[in-house]
Formats: structure tokens, C-alpha cells, sequence
């Protein structure tokens, strides 16, 4: 029953790495670009979910009305006035500049909120549980699961039946036709930046309800987003959520053995996944 | 007639090479006109500059009655200039159908319902219906240059040019193309057509210009365009290459 329940928890924590995951994917997918910066965007995300919070009193899922919309804002700003002139043939500009944007993130968060860990409160939330077969779950992680699973379904959905989904897709299959098809390359970059950074900062404010916040957590953050994203197959945002529970179990399951293990074992689960599946386990079929 | 679009003095050059050197003509609403020159004349480079994926050195290109030498490639597009490739250049991981789409929903800005009734036209017209939901990259040589041009057209363009889209078919296949664009230009589609099969040209256009070294060195009626010299000495040249 303890390994089953260890399993189950580190399902259930998949669903907070799919969604540190997903906009990295998102991002890498439709302009190649590799966003450095994306674990302390999702620390920028929890600290602003910890100020509405706070200086509003609102709930956390509530305060996502005003924390989604403003990550989204920054995307736009930050794509359309930054990382659009990095964008090349060259990968390392972007993967420069998202570095140094990163450097720059963790120092202003750090002059701003200080080092002092904080966290976002929920209240009942935190702590609420069900138990089922046996098995005590928490509200927090089945309704962090949940919304991982209807963020990648939206996710798909828009890639798959809007105009805006066709942009995206067209954009990243080839740039210049698109172009000539009358997208404007940088306007609909922004936007996926903007989706992106909606994503993140759900998964920001998830992981300051989860577990106590600094500014210098955000690489962790990137890591687990990379793993989950090349365990599942770049391209593929179901794969990501796979790619994210099998992290989170394998982190739950190496705890089980010794508390020390935990990071660890996820770590080893990549590398053995990275050795027998390079391209990791679901990578999109390309024509 | 009005003219619909006008080539000023354009210039272009790479290097010590000129793809574009003095290039001027005018293009009258409704007009089907045939470009011909030998490979490397600047033919498809005076396309990059007529849709704007390339800015000219010196120049001016007016459609429509707005000078649009500075304009992007996007905003050309959306004001009516649409262009099929030499070599398809379909977005292969999506739909035949998604590929018309992208052009009805983001070229000609139709939404829903309107762009999909446009879309299923076209693929109607360009004989690509029955494959609306292939991915683009499974399509055949025929059916990616019919895509091409569905794409083009879906679009809505005023102005649609056309990069030897009948090379590489059959005879038969090249028959039926032509018929197509003759039925695109007569619904009222001006249309400029680069193209070494001279005699799908002819079955359409109705004047010829011949580029060389980016430069223009004839223009006339198609039949004492090909009867000419410089013509002759040219397409001799490409024959014996061949």
C-alpha cells in the first residue's frame, strides 16, 4: 500500500511538472526558441500570485484571474520587445539571452522580495484530503493534476481547431511561406509567449500554494520542465504530461527508499529514458 | 483599365550579381502576363521583390495605387498579392484543408463558416477536395503544385503569381493545371506567370516580357515575343543545355 501511494503521489505531482513543462514545450515547439528563463518565470508567477494575494485577500485560484492575464501581457512585451531580435537561424542568442534574463529575474526578485522563503496561503486548501481505497490524496495535488490535464487538452484544442492554433502551427512549420500567408511572424510569436506565460503562471501559483518559495528556485523549476518535456518527445504536449509523471514517481518512489534519493532518482529516470529513447518515449512523427 | 500593379526602376543586387537591374513594367487589372527568361534572369527574385520577402536596393513596386516598397510581406499579403513556389512549400504536418485555411483565415481574413465555404470552393476548383484532410506532405508532385495554388488562392489575391507551376508534370497533368488557371483568370484574377513550358504560357497569357541578367529585354504580344531574336538566341541556348 506505501508504494502504491507512493505511485500515486508522484502522479498526482507529474501534474505540477507537466504544467512547469508545458509552455517550455509550447515555446521550443513553435519558434525553437530554448527559454532559459522559464523556472524563474514561474517563480515570477508565484510571486505575483503571493501579492494579489495578500494585498487583496483573494483566494489563490481566484487571484489567477489577474495573474494569468498579466504573465500573458508580460509574454507579449517580452517577446515582441526582447527575444524576437534573438530569434535566427543561430540558437545561441536566444539561449544567451534568456540566460542573462534569467540572472536578471532571480536578482530583481530577490531586491524586491528578499531571500526570505514565502508562500502563498490557501487556507483549507493546503491540507484538505479525501481518501479513496485506501489512499489519503489531497485536494491540492488532485486539483493541480486536473488542471494540468484541462490546460494540455486547451492547449491542444487551440492548437488543433482555431485559426489561431493553424497560425501557430503554420509559423512553426515554415516561417517565409507563412509570411507570405500573411502572418505576422513577430505578432503571433508574442502571442504564443503570451499562452506560454498564462501557463506558467498557473503552474506559479500551484507551486507557492505546494511548497515554500525563494528567489533562487527557479533552475530546479527549468530542470524538472526540461526532463518532463524530452521524457515525453519534443513536439508533443500529452507526452509532457506523461514526461511529468513519470518524474514525479520516480522522485516519490526514490524517496520511498531513502528521503535523500528524491531528486535524485528522478534525475536517473531521465538519464536511463534519455539512453534507451533519445528522442524520448512519444516524439511527434514528422511527414 | 486601371493598372494594377507597376514596377519603378527596381534594382537588386547580390554581390557583383544583378538579379534586378532597371526593372520596370505595369501590370493592368485583369491582365494574364507571361514572364520567360533563361534560368538565373532574376525571374523569381522579381517575385521575392513584388511580395516583399525581399526589400530592392533602389526602385519602386505600386499596387494598387499605394506605393508598397516598404511594406512587409504579411501586409502585402493581406492588401492581395499571393504567390505560388517553383518548388511546393506546403506547411507539410497539416491538412490539406488547414493549409487553404491558414491562407482564408489569415491572407484574406475570413473567420469560421466564411473561410471554410471559400476553402472548399477552391480545393473544389483546384481538384483537391477529395484529398482536403491529407497531411500536405503525403500529397504528389501534381497535388502539392495544386496546393500551391489552392493556397494562393484562398487568399483572395488581386494579384496572383504563379512560379513555374506546370515544370515537372506530365503532359496530361499540365493540361489540366492550365485549364485551371484559365478558369482562375477569367473569374477576374490577374495573374503573372513565370514559366519555361512555353506552350502552357501561351495557352493563357495574353503579353510576354523576357528578363535576362535582371534586366527586361522584351515585351509584347506572346507570338512576335517567341518570333524574336533575342528570344530565339536565348531559348536555343536553354535547349541545348537541356
Amino acid at each position: 500500500m506505501e508504494w502504491l501511494n507512493a505511485v500515486v503521489q508522484g502522479t498526482l505531482l507529474g501534474g505540477l511538472y507537466a504544467l512547469f513543462a508545458a509552455g517550455l514545450s509550447l515555446i521550443f515547439g513553435i519558434m525553437r526558441l530554448v527559454n532559459i528563463a522559464h523556472g524563474d518565470l514561474i517563480v515570477l508567477g508565484a510571486y505575483l500570485g503571493l501579492v494579489v494575494t495578500t494585498s487583496t485577500g483573494l483566494h489563490p485560484l481566484l487571484a489567477l484571474a489577474f495573474v494569468v492575464p498579466a504573465m500573458a501581457l508580460i509574454g507579449y512585451a517580452l517577446q515582441r520587445g526582447l527575444l524576437n531580435q534573438t530569434l535566427g537561424d543561430d540558437l545561441l542568442p536566444p539561449l544567451l539571452v534568456t540566460f542573462g534574463l534569467s540572472v536578471i529575474l532571480q536578482n530583481g526578485l530577490l531586491e524586491v522580495f528578499t531571500a526570505d522563503p514565502q508562500k502563498i496561503s490557501a487556507g483549507a486548501l493546503e491540507t484538505a484530503s479525501i481518501s479513496a481505497g485506501g489512499l489519503s490524496l489531497g485536494i491540492l495535488p488532485v486539483l493541480t493534476f486536473a488542471i494540468a490535464i484541462a490546460v494540455i487538452w486547451g492547449l491542444q484544442w487551440t492548437f488543433y481547431h482555431t485559426a489561431l492554433g493553424r497560425a501557430f502551427r503554420a509559423v512553426s512549420d515554415n516561417q517565409d511561406i507563412a509570411q507570405l500567408m500573411g502572418l505576422n511572424r513577430r505578432h503571433i510569436f508574442g502571442l504564443a509567449m503570451a499562452l506560454a506565460l498564462g501557463v506558467t503562471a498557473i503552474a506559479g501559483v500551484l507551486l507557492g500554494i505546494r511548497t515554500s518559495f525563494d528567489p533562487s528556485i527557479g533552475s530546479g523549476r527549468l530542470i524538472f520542465g526540461f526532463e518532463a518535456v524530452i521524457i515525453g518527445g519534443l513536439g508533443n504536449l500529452w507526452g509532457t504530461l506523461v514526461g511529468g509523471v513519470i518524474l514525479g514517481v520516480a522522485q516519490t518512489i526514490g524517496a520511498k527508499f531513502d528521503p535523500g534519493w528524491q531528486i535524485l532518482a528522478g534525475h536517473v529516470a531521465f538519464l536511463v529514458i534519455l539512453a534507451i529513447r533519445p528522442n524520448g518515449l512519444f516524439p511527434r512523427v514528422s511527414a | 483599365m486601371t493598372s494594377l500593379l507597376t514596377l519603378d526602376g527596381l534594382c537588386k543586387a547580390y554581390g557583383a550579381v544583378k538579379v534586378a537591374d532597371e526593372l520596370s513594367y505595369d501590370v493592368t487589372t485583369g491582365d494574364a502576363l507571361g514572364v520567360i527568361g533563361p534560368n538565373g534572369a532574376g525571374k523569381t527574385s522579381m517575385f521575392n521583390l513584388i511580395t516583399g520577402t525581399v526589400s530592392p536596393d533602389s526602385g519602386t513596386v505600386t499596387f494598387a495605387g499605394q506605393n508598397v516598397t516598404g511594406w512587409s510581406a504579411a501586409k502585402r499579403s493581406h492588401f492581395g498579392i499571393a504567390r505560388s513556389f517553383q518548388v511546393p512549400q506546403p506547411f507539410s504536418n497539416m491538412t490539406v484543408f488547414e493549409n487553404a485555411m491558414v491562407a482564408a483565415t489569415q491572407s484574406a481574413g475570413l473567420y469560421g463558416r466564411e473561410a471554410e465555404a471559400l476553402c472548399l470552393d477552391v480545393l473544389e476548383k483546384t481538384e483537391l477536395l477529395s484529398k482536403a484532410n491529407t497531411p500536405a506532405g503525403g500529397l504528389t508532385l501534381l497535388g502539392r503544385k495544386r496546393l500551391e495554388l489552392t493556397r494562393a488562392l484562398c487568399a483572395k489575391p488581386k494579384l496572383l503569381l504563379l512560379d513555374e507551376i506546370a515544370g515537372g508534370l506530365t503532359e496530361g497533368e499540365c493540361q489540366s493545371l492550365v485549364q485551371t488557371i484559365k478558369d482562375i483568370h477569367a473569374s477576374g484574377v490577374t495573374i503573372i506567370w513565370i514559366e519555361h513550358v512555353v506552350h502552357a504560357l501561351l495557352a493563357v497569357v495574353d503579353r510576354l516580357i523576357v528578363i535576362d541578367f535582371g534586366r527586361k529585354i522584351a515585351e509584347g504580344e506572346p507570338k512576335a515575343i517567341m518570333e524574336s531574336p533575342e528570344v530565339k538566341e536565348i531559348y536555343l541556348g536553354i535547349e541545348a543545355d537541356a
